[in-house]
Order: C-alpha cells, then sequence, then structure tokens
C-alpha cells in the first residue's frame, strides 16, 4: 500500500481515491456516466492548453506562471477583434489566434525581462502584476472602440459586455470538427486533435537543442552558465512561450463555452492551470507532458463528476468549493515542498 | 517616501473632480479609518519578523467572523456581543495563526506566495464548513441564520444587534451638550481602541520579544547562532498578526452592521497589504506610521475615484475600475521593486 | 586542573572521517593556537565544542568533553555560552540594522518586569536599554574601545565589527574560554596588532583563549601554546617557545606521500605555453584574484594550492568567465574573450567546478543526459537532423553513457538514474565524463576530491593523470589538500591574497609550502 502511493504520489493517490468514490455514488446515484464522459472530454480539451501554458514556465526556470492572464488578455482580444470585423468559423478562430499570438509574444517578451529583473519571487511577483493588468484591462474594456453590436451593451451602458456571445462566430468549430459518437459519448475530435497539436510542438521543442538549453536553464541556472548558456534569454523565451500558450488556450476554452469572458473572469485563470499540472505531478522545477493529461484528467473528472453528485446530496455551490480547495491544497502542497522532492 | 507623495498628489487631484464637500470627505474617511486601521496595523509584525506582507491575515478574519456567528446563533448583542465576539475569536485565531505559521515555516523564501494561496485554500475550507455543516453536523438554534433549505449560513448575516457597539460604546448622546452631541456622530470608542493598539504595539516592539523579532527578520542566521528560537518567533508573530486581525474584522463589521459570510473576509488581506504599501512601507520595514498614513491615502482613493471616474470620463465604472487597479497595481509595484533592491549593492570589478 | 579537556574526540560526515581520535586541553588564562590546513578538521572540532546544530543534524560525535573536570555535552549553542564559551565567527555575527547596544546584548537584553510580562511571561518584559547601554560601554571600555554605543553596527568598518564581536562574547559575565576563528584576516595591519594587544590583556583576565589563525607569525607571536592537526588527527601539541615558524609549517602540511610518483619520463612536457594570463582580476566573492600572471605548459599538471579564500578557487572560475574578470588570456597563441564561458568551451576548455552539486550537475537530469549536455549545447553532438529541426539523438546519447559509465566505473543502477542520490565521488566521476565528451585539450579541475572518501579519491586523481598521459590533456587542477596536489602535479603554484605566491615543484619541503601558504616573502622561503 504504502509503495503504491509513493510511487503514484501522495496528491495524486489521494484525488485519485476520491474521484473513485465520486464516480461510485455517480453510480449509485444513476448519473449516466456517458453524459459525464462526453463533458470530461469536452473539458479536458477546453483546459488542457491552458495547463500546457504552465510547463515553458517552469522549464525555463520562472516556475508557476501566475501572469497567465497576460496572456488571456491577448488571446481575448484577438477573438475581439475577428468577431468586430465578423468573422466566423475556421477563418474566425484561426484569425484570432493569429492576433492573438502575436500581442502575446511582444507582451511576453517585456514580462519575460522584468522576471528578468526579480529572480527568486517570480510567482508573487507575476500573480500581482496579473492582478494588475486584468484590472487595467477592465478599464480598456469599458473604452474600447469596439462597434459590432454583438459586443457592445445592445443600449445603456459603456464599453463591452460582460459575456460576449460567440453562437455567431466561433462557437463549437473545434468542438464540432470531425466530432463522433462511441456510444452515446461524444467525441470532440476537432479540440482534442487541436491541443494534440500543441502538445506535440511542445514535446518536439523539449527534445531539439533549444527546447533543451531551456529546461537545462531552468532547472540549474548556474550549470547552464557555465555550459554557455545565456540564461536570461532561456527565461524570456519559456515566458513568451508560456504567455503565447495562454492566448490560444483561451480561444479554444471561449469556443468550446461559447462566449467569451470579459472583465475580471481572467483574474483567477492561473490557479486551476497551476493546480493542474501539479496534481499531474509536476515539481516547481520539473514539468513534462505526461503532467498535463494526467493532471488535467483528474483534475477536470473531479469537477465534471463532483458537479452532479453534489447537488444531488447537497448545496449548488459545492462542486465550486472543491476546485477551490484542491486546487489551492495542490499548490500549498508544492510551495512547501523541499527541492529534490517528488510531488 | 516617494510613494504617499505620489499618491497625495493623485488623492488631491482627484478630489478636485469630485466636487464632494470637504465635510462629507472627512466624515467618510474618519469612519474609514477607525474601521481599518487595526486590520491595516495586524501586518506589522510579521515584515518586521522578516516574513513579509502577510496575505493570510485573511484567516484571521474568518476567525473573528467564526466569532459573529456565534453570538449571532445565540442572538446575544449589544456591548456583551462584542466582547464576547472578541474573546470568542481570540482562541480560533491564535489556531489558525499558528498553523499558518507552521506552514510558512516551512516555505521560507516562499512566504507571500505561500500565505497567498493559504488564504484562498483556507477560504474553501471555510465555505466548506459553513455551507455543507452548519445545520447538520454543527445544530443552529438561530434558524434565521439558516439558508431555506435548512442547511448552510445565509449569505448575508444581519449584524444589527452589535451594530455600532464599540463605534458608539460611551453613549455621548445622552449628554444634553452640543459638544457631545456632535462627538456621538464618530466613533470615538473604536479610536480609543485602535489607539490602545498601536500604544500595545509600540510597547511590545520595545519588549524582549519584540527585540527577538527584529533580529529575527533582519538576520535568520545571526538570530539563531545567539539561540534565539527563530522557528517559535516567527509563529508567534504570525499568531499575533492572526489575532490582530480577527478583533480588526469585528470591529470592520461592527461598523457595517451586516456581513456577507461568504465575501467580506475575501478582500480583507489585498485591502490591508496595499494600504500599507500605499504608505511607503516596504516588504521588509513597516511602522504604525505607513500604517496610519497608508489607510488614509488608499482609502479616500476609494472614496473618490468612482465620482472622480464619473466626473473626468463620464464613466462611474472607470473610477471602480481604477480603484481595484490600485490595489493591485501597488502590490505588484512593491513587490518589483523590491526584488529590484535585491539585485543591487553588488562589487565591482574596479573595486579589486 | 585544566579549563577544558577535549578527550579522543571523533567524527563522521557520512562516508567520511573527518576527526579521528584528536585530544588536547587548555588551562585557565592560557593562549592556545590552533593551526591545521583547509579541511584539516579545526572547524568540525569548533562546531563540536560550540554545540553547532549541524553536529547533532549529521549524528553527533565521539569522545568526552570536560569543562573544569566536569562532564561537557553541548547539544546547542545555549548549552556552550552556559558554560562559559564563548566564539566568534568566521563572519561576522553582527546585525548590521541593530545598534552596538543591541549587539552586543542580542539575546542577552537586560529587561525590567512589567504588568503585562507578569501575565504573559518573561518574554515580554521591557528592554532595559540604560542598562544594556552601561554593560556595552563597560565591555567595549575592557578593549580600550571608546565609541558610541548607539551607533548602528551598518557601516562602521570592518575592525570595528570584530571588536564588537569580542565585546560581545567578554560581556558574558561567566565567560571563560573565547574562541577566535581566523580573527585577523579581515583586520589591516594596525589592527591587527592591537587585536593582538587586546588578546593578550583578555588572557590576563584569565579567560583562555583559543586562537584559530593561519599566519603562523602570529600564532607564534601571541600563544603559549600550540596544537596542530592534519587530516582529523593530532600531530603535535607543543609549547610556542619550543617550536619555529619553519617547524609548524612542516607539520601541518607534511605527509608520508607514498611518491608513487607516476613514471615522469614517459609524459612529455612541451616548451610551448598553452595558457599565458597576465594581471588576471576575478570578482568571485570570498576568492578575490587580484593581479595573477601564470604560465601554463602545454601537457603538465598544474597544481594550484592555497589557503581558503586567497583566490585559488577564483582562477579557473575566472578563466571560465563564470565570474566576473578583468586581464589577458592567451591560449595558445589566441587570445581569450573574457566573461564569455561559451568562448571558453569553444577554445576547448573544460571546467569541474568545485561546487558539484551546484554548478556541476543537474540533479534532477539522468545520468547519460548529464554526461551528453555539454557536447550537445556546444559542440552539437548527440543531435539528428528532422528537417530544421535538431532534436536530441537518445540512442546516441545512451550508448555514450553506457561507454563512460563502463571506463570510469560509475556505480549507478543504470544510465536513466538521476544523479542527485549517486555518491560524492560517482557525482564527480559523472562531470568528469561530462568534462571528457567535449574532448578538450585544457581541463581545469577545482576541489576534485572534496567530500570524497578515500578510496574513489584516488580513482579521481588516477583518472586524471590517464587524461593526461593517454590523451594529454593539460591538467590545471585546483584544491585545498596539497598532498594530492604533490601527488599528482608537475608543478604546484601556491597563491596568497589572490596573487601567485611562488611555484615549487612538488618534492620541494614541507616548510617550504607551509611559509608560502602563509604569505611569506619567496625569497624568504628559497633561502
Amino acid at each position: 500500500m504504502k509503495e503504491l502511493i509513493n510511487k503514484v504520489g501522495f496528491p495524486r493517490f489521494i484525488i485519485s481515491v476520491f474521484l473513485i468514490c465520486l464516480i461510485m455514488l455517480a453510480i449509485y446515484l444513476k448519473i449516466p456516466l456517458s453524459g459525464l464522459i462526453s463533458d470530461i472530454l469536452v473539458r479536458f480539451g477546453m483546459n488542457a492548453i491552458l495547463v500546457l501554458a504552465m510547463i515553458p514556465g517552469i522549464q525555463s526556470g520562472i516556475g508557476l506562471n501566475f501572469n497567465i492572464p497576460l496572456g488571456i488578455i491577448f488571446g481575448l482580444i484577438g477573438a475581439l477583434i475577428s468577431i468586430e470585423f465578423q468573422l466566423s468559423g475556421f477563418t474566425g478562430l484561426f484569425v484570432s489566434i493569429i492576433i492573438a499570438v502575436s500581442l502575446a509574444i511582444i507582451a511576453g517578451y517585456f514580462y519575460g525581462k522584468m522576471l528578468n529583473k526579480i529572480k527568486g519571487d517570480e510567482m508573487t511577483v507575476g500573480n500581482y502584476v496579473g492582478y494588475s493588468i486584468v484590472s487595467v484591462m477592465c478599464i480598456f474594456w469599458l473604452v474600447a472602440p469596439f462597434t459590432s453590436p454583438e459586443l457592445i451593451w445592445a443600449y445603456g451602458g459603456n464599453g463591452l459586455r460582460v459575456t460576449v456571445s460567440l453562437e455567431s462566430s466561433i462557437a463549437h468549430v473545434l468542438n464540432d470538427f470531425w466530432h463522433f459518437y462511441i456510444g452515446s459519448v461524444r467525441i470532440p475530435t476537432g479540440l482534442l486533435l487541436f491541443f494534440g497539436f500543441c502538445a506535440f510542438i511542445i514535446w518536439i521543442y523539449s527534445r531539439s537543442s533549444k527546447g533543451l538549453s531551456m529546461i537545462v536553464a531552468g532547472s540549474n541556472p548556474q550549470f547552464a552558465i557555465s555550459n554557455g548558456i545565456n540564461v536570461d534569454k532561456q527565461r524570456i523565451k519559456g515566458t513568451i512561450i508560456s504567455t503565447v500558450l495562454a492566448a490560444i488556450g483561451i480561444i479554444i476554452y471561449s469556443q468550446a463555452f461559447g462566449f467569451l469572458q470579459l472583465y475580471n473572469a481572467p483574474l483567477y485563470s492561473a490557479m486551476p492551470a497551476a493546480a493542474a499540472i501539479l496534481i499531474g505531478g509536476a515539481t516547481l522545477k520539473k514539468a513534462t507532458i505526461i503532467h498535463v493529461l494526467v493532471g488535467t484528467v483528474l483534475f477536470q473528472s473531479l469537477l465534471v463528476v463532483a458537479l452532479p453528485v453534489v447537488n444531488i446530496v447537497a448545496e449548488g455551490s459545492m462542486s465550486e468549493v472543491i476546485r477551490t480547495i484542491v486546487s489551492n491544497g495542490i499548490i500549498l502542497y508544492a510551495l512547501t515542498r523541499k527541492e529534490g522532492e517528488l510531488a | 517616501m516617494i510613494v504617499p507623495i505620489v499618491f497625495l498628489v493623485i488623492c488631491i487631484v482627484g478630489s478636485f473632480f469630485t466636487g464632494l464637500p470637504g465635510g462629507f470627505l472627512v466624515n467618510e474617511m474618519i469612519v474609514r479609518l477607525s474601521r481599518n486601521l487595526i486590520l491595516v496595523l495586524s501586518l506589522l509584525l510579521p515584515v518586521i519578523t522578516g516574513l513579509g506582507l502577510n496575505f493570510a491575515i485573511t484567516l484571521g478574519a474568518m476567525a473573528g467572523q467564526i466569532a459573529l456567528i456565534i453570538i449571532t446563533n445565540f442572538t446575544i448583542g449589544g456591548t456583551n456581543g462584542l466582547l464576547l465576539s472578541l474573546l470568542l475569536s481570540t482562541p480560533f485565531a491564535i489556531i489558525f495563526g499558528f498553523i499558518v505559521g507552521k506552514i510558512l515555516n516551512k516555505a521560507t523564501g516562499k512566504e507571500m506566495i505561500t500565505s497567498m494561496v493559504l488564504g484562498f485554500f483556507a477560504n474553501g475550507i471555510y465555505q466548506l464548513v459553513f455551507l455543507l455543516m452548519a445545520g447538520t453536523v454543527f445544530p443552529i438554534r438561530n434558524e434565521s441564520l439558516l439558508l431555506p433549505s435548512g442547511v448552510g449560513i445565509k449569505n448575508t448575516v444581519d449584524l444589527a444587534g452589535i451594530k455600532y457597539s464599540l463605534d458608539h460604546l460611551i453613549p455621548f448622546d445622552k449628554i444634553d451638550l452640543p459638544f457631545f452631541q456632535w462627538l456621538s456622530e464618530y466613533p470615538v470608542c473604536t479610536f480609543l481602541f485602535t489607539l490602545l493598539i498601536f500604544i500595545l504595539m509600540g510597547y511590545f516592539l520595545k519588549t524582549k520579544l519584540g527585540q527577538d523579532m527584529r533580529a529575527v527578520g533582519q538576520n535568520v542566521e545571526v538570530a539563531a547562532v545567539s539561540g534565539i528560537n527563530v522557528e517559535k518567533t516567527r509563529v508567534i508573530s504570525v499568531v499575533i498578526s492572526t489575532v490582530l486581525a480577527a478583533w480588526g474584522q469585528i470591529i470592520f463589521l461592527q461598523n457595517i452592521g451586516t456581513m456577507n459570510t461568504y465575501g467580506s473576509h475575501v478582500q480583507v488581506g489585498l485591502f490591508a497589504v496595499a494600504s500599507l504599501l500605499v504608505g511607503g512601507a516596504t516588504v521588509e520595514k513597516a511602522s504604525w506610521k505607513e500604517a496610519l498614513i497608508g489607510t488614509f491615502l488608499f482609502h479616500f482613493l476609494f472614496v473618490i475615484s468612482p465620482l472622480a471616474g464619473q466626473n473626468l470620463f463620464g464613466n462611474a465604472q472607470i473610477g471602480e475600475y481604477f480603484r481595484v487597479f490600485i490595489a493591485y497595481g501597488v502590490i505588484g509595484l512593491a513587490l518589483v521593486l523590491h526584488a529590484w533592491e535585491k539585485d543591487k549593492a553588488k562589487i565591482t570589478i574596479s573595486d579589486i | 586542573m585544566d579549563l577544558l579537556q577535549m578527550k579522543n574526540i571523533s567524527k563522521n560526515f557520512a562516508e567520511n572521517r573527518v576527526l579521528n581520535d584528536v585530544s588536547f586541553s587548555i588551562k585557565e588564562g592560557e593562549v592556545h593556537g590552533l593551526v591545521g590546513e583547509n579541511g584539516a578538521g579545526k572547524s568540525t572540532l569548533m562546531n563540536i565544542l560550540f554545540g553547532m546544530p549541524v553536529i547533532q543534524s549529521t549524528g553527533g560525535y565521539e569522545g568526552e568533553i570536560h569543562i573544569n573536570g566536569k562532564t561537557f555535552n553541548p547539544t546547542s549553542p545555549d548549552n556552550a555560552m552556559d558554560a562559559g564559551i564563548g566564539m566568534v565567527h568566521q563572519e561576522f555575527m553582527l546585525i548590521p540594522g541593530f545598534t552596538i547596544t543591541e549587539n552586543i546584548k542580542l539575546n542577552r537584553e537586560k529587561t525590567t518586569p512589567t504588568f503585562l510580562s507578569k501575565i504573559f511571561g518573561k518574554r515580554l518584559e521591557k528592554l532595559d536599554l540604560k542598562s544594556m547601554a552601561k554593560d556595552a560601554k563597560a565591555a567595549l571600555k575592557k578593549l580600550d574601545m571608546d565609541i558610541d554605543e548607539y551607533v548602528p553596527v551598518a557601516g562602521l568598518p570592518v575592525g570595528y565589527m570584530q571588536f564588537i564581536e569580542i565585546a560581545r562574547e567578554i560581556d558574558k559575565t561567566q565567560l571563560k574560554l573565547l574562541i577566535l576563528d581566523e580573527p585577523t584576516a579581515v583586520l589591516t595591519e594596525s589592527e591587527a596588532t592591537r587585536f593582538l594587544e587586546v588578546i593578550k590583556k583578555l588572557s590576563n583576565l584569565g579567560i583562555a583563549i583559543l586562537f584559530i589563525s593561519h599566519r603562523l607569525d602570529e600564532i607564534k607571536k601571541i600563544t603559549d601554546s600550540i596544537t596542530i592537526i592534519r587530516d582529523g588527527e593530532v600531530v603535535k601539541t607543543i609549547n610556542t617557545d619550543d617550536i619555529e615558524i619553519n617547524e609548524i609549517a612542516g607539520l601541518m602540511v607534511g605527509r608520508e606521500i607514498e611518491l608513487s610518483q607516476k613514471e615522469k619520463d614517459e609524459r612529455k612536457i612541451e616548451d610551448e605555453d598553452i595558457l599565458d594570463i597576465k594581471n588576471l582580476k576575478v570578482n568571485m566573492p570570498g576568492e578575490l584574484v587580484k593581479g595573477l600572471n601564470l604560465t601554463v605548459k602545454k601537457g603538465e599538471i598544474l597544481g594550484i594550492g592555497g589557503l581558503a579564500g586567497q583566490g585559488k578557487i577564483g582562477i579557473a572560475n575566472g578563466i571560465m568567465g563564470l565570474y566576473e574578470a578583468s586581464g589577458t588570456i592567451i591560449k595558445q597563441g589566441k587570445k581569450l574573450l573574457l566573461n564569455n564561458p561559451k568562448e571558453a568551451l569553444h577554445s576547448s576548455i573544460a571546467f569541474l567546478s568545485e561546487d558539484r552539486r551546484g554548478v556541476g550537475l543537474l540533479l534532477d537530469h539522468s545520468i547519460e543526459f548529464n554526461i551528453a549536455f555539454s557536447s550537445l549545447e556546444v559542440q552539437g553532438k548527440f543531435l539528428k537532423k528532422i528537417g530544421s529541426l535538431k532534436l536530441i539523438d537518445s540512442k546516441a546519447v545512451r550508448k555514450h553513457a553506457l561507454k563512460m559509465i563502463e571506463d570510469l566505473d560509475i556505480r549507478c543502477t543504470g544510465p536513466k538514474q538521476n544523479t542527485r542520490h549517486l555518491s560524492g565521488g560517482n557525482q564527480q566521476k559523472v562531470c568528469i565524463a561530462r568534462a571528457l565528451t567535449l574532448e578538450p585539450d585544457l581541463l581545469l579541475v577545482s576541489e576534485p576530491t572534496r567530500g570524497i572518501d578515500i578510496g574513489a579519491k584516488n580513482l579521481v586523481l588516477d583518472t586524471l593523470i590517464s587524461l593526461n598521459k593517454e590523451f594529454g590533456v593539460t591538467i590545471i587542477i585546483t584544491s585545498s589538500e596539497l598532498g594530492e596536489l604533490r601527488q599528482i602535479s608537475d608543478r604546484i603554484a601556491i597563491i596568497y591574497d589572490g596573487k601567485v605566491a611562488g611555484i615549487l615543484p612538488p618534492n620541494a619541503s614541507d616548510v617550504d609550502f607551509g611559509l608560502l601558504m602563509a604569505g611569506e616573502d619567496i625569497e624568504k622561503v628559497v633561502d
């Protein structure tokens, strides 16, 4: 038993046991499993790219990138612009992504520069820089010069809507692409393929000579310097990739969700992403695609299964509570580990 | 010193655009100072002990709210209710503070982010307890506290029983003299209590324990070699901070008069930290002066920004968002500057 | 009766025995010198006596300590303080933001009870700043220091700080024994002279002094008796009057070197210089190099020795560009670009860092990755091209790692094992394998055997020799252990105060080495 716990890691063990209990309870309560599995697949595809955005941050040594909101903001801007020009379907999606990525590269570069001056405090600073940017953007959403009726309040009120429906633009384009059913489980092929594509690029990159330099710079800066690596440059690289993935991630998330969420919505987006990768077994210094897969599946399954179960046995907001406890608990756990200990 | 001056300028310029009468502003500021100062003050000791900004005072606020829920459950109001809640919150705060201190000792060098995440985590536990266990595991006598389903505490708890119980503890209004009638409008007793805490804090810093905290804050190694129990001193510092936050939250809520069960404590850490930093404190250095100046400036900005936004941009929401930005931005900026400082003070090759 | 008696003290750090059966004693008021090379075990001995936590956490010590005839078993610095032992550490244990008084009375503050302290306990008693200042003043006066005791320590001259540390110790009323660890290292000459007078004065007050220093002339001048330790064992305890400086120096370094002196003839050292260093300055904190000149011949093994803090470690780090450096370095006729690690690596120089775990290894990566990475990064080996992508060639990495593991006899569970949990010796071999993979013609090696058990030590040294012999790699080996330098080097440069004090052949006398390390002039030594 103890060996098993050591092998899968304490947090994963606890969460798996909890998840299994929930699933059994769901079966007992006669909640249709096929619906749950469909939901899990969609939620996995929605969130996985945001979780993936944690990898370059950890690899390049800036730790958990709590400044995911920075990328998210530019993802939202990309989507807004494509809606403003009444683009829809795949055109809309790709235009959004292209705009978002180019803006995110610039922002990530400057943010990376800043992080190089505050080594050791990246997480705390990142968190508050993220919050500050979200609140500045709140003002921006109010005054932004968009005119499309989809985006602004129909009557009265200033600025952009709090949630923008994507129904007439890019909603579900990926979810519906090549989708099919196994039994009554719906497979969102496009969504999963897109994640697979992003994950593949990150995986290839982490095996390339450039990616390896970045990983080494993150895992031991002094070792990297003694091998002639420019550590600061690698950190900027990691920050840019992370920001870009966050920007793409929110577009994918929004198309699956069907809405763009503006204003304060990006504020707490970093915590669940950070939590997921940690649940998957990453540490503050080491993260791989496997951690993203395992973590996102476990975390999202937990939330998906918990929702209907909890609705039946307790208060509705309880699944949100579980999310808070699990996500912050796992981050806390990671923060209090000593270096070299396994997650 | 530059930070408070910048904010002072923003405040002065902003107040021109609000068009608010000076009298109103003064009254508003007096009330806001009285209800926020102790919360801001609760941050001082951890800064002095070298733990940085203790975002986990949220847990202290929770302890305060637990006590308030208990007294509301037994419908004890007035001065008795207030004293009882202060008394009841203390053991909770001590336990919470102890746990926070222990955890922060395990995360040396990452205290601030840990204390922040700890605040979020505790918030989850808090919701679990009051949403799921109240009315089931813990019997609740006062049914008006419960949600219609009978399980869970309501979102807003009416604290009418203890409203102004500290603010107006001394019944000046009973004395039929214009001066006392005028005085009765203000939270005199709360200020006296705050003053008492300020004095106690000043005394505390001159005690052996206070000296130990300063030593630990300045150099952990030297403190340890001189035989000071570093970990214990850090824990005590967090415990005191948490207890003060609990009292601060009770005092805050007795002035407001209603409690948002799941919301009142959430922003406590954020606003207190921002206030302290606006006053010119840093992650390593803070005193009662910064607490006082910062609380004043931050809340002044809070009062004027919606109206200033309305008058300047024709949109009150801009002001609302602006003040949120100030809260986050000032913390972000302070942390960046602090981290920047660490990079300096190195000798260069030409010195050899 | 002796004030302090240490009997048969032994101590192991994991597999390493750092103290073996050490005994010595000190009388009341005696000034006792303790000398030995770095790593001889002095600090460990003092840590035991002072009850430092590091001793307890590594399994305690063997042997007995008696103070005034009573058994004393210190488990924390508090115990030592209670027993009347004070220590002035090599690094200053002062709080810069505190005043002189606050520092002198740190954790021994005078307090007065108050109403609140009666409820909440002693720690809430109020500080009695006046009486604290009085004590501080009195202690400073004993040292003939005239300084305002309310001044913060930050910004005071270094010499003052030293005196404040001593004032703190003598303020302890029960102080019987004062340990001074390299107290004069940071002082100017005039400060040092004054300092030594103070020591005499304290000893007249009946306080015993245990004086640890590398400055042999000081030891000779001030102490009553001397204990010399080497390799964790007492070589000699003797009255100062009965021994000359030369003899001390000799005993300090000397060891029976099984001069297995490799068959020198086989190796050819060419006349050609591989490296010519001129006026090198390196800003490595604690190991400053201050304008050093040195030439290295192609094919030789050059040893660099000297005491800690004199700058020997800074040389290799400066050449590699890991710390800011200035000056000129010419490698085989080409000027080497400074402050640029990549350039150094491209110039076929490889480096084994003294900080093996910090700089030399990726602790949470596999052995095979550690071995291959430098060459992959610098020379583009172990890569396969797919289109325009260059990906790591896992097969080639594995094959190479397996070969290295076999060649160097790295004990591990396999090439996938992370390096964190390897033993020190095997970690060092991984580092060597990594450097070898670069196929350098100049190898810089710093403290290659630090923290490695004796068996593995020789293996590491033998590997270096065979590298030199078989592949003609020029080696510059920096070490605190003179013994190993003499074992493998062709010439040994001794560094003092950031410069070369002199270059000696490995078979030069112990006395010569000892004197050079203590900062004596080369001319004087060669006489």
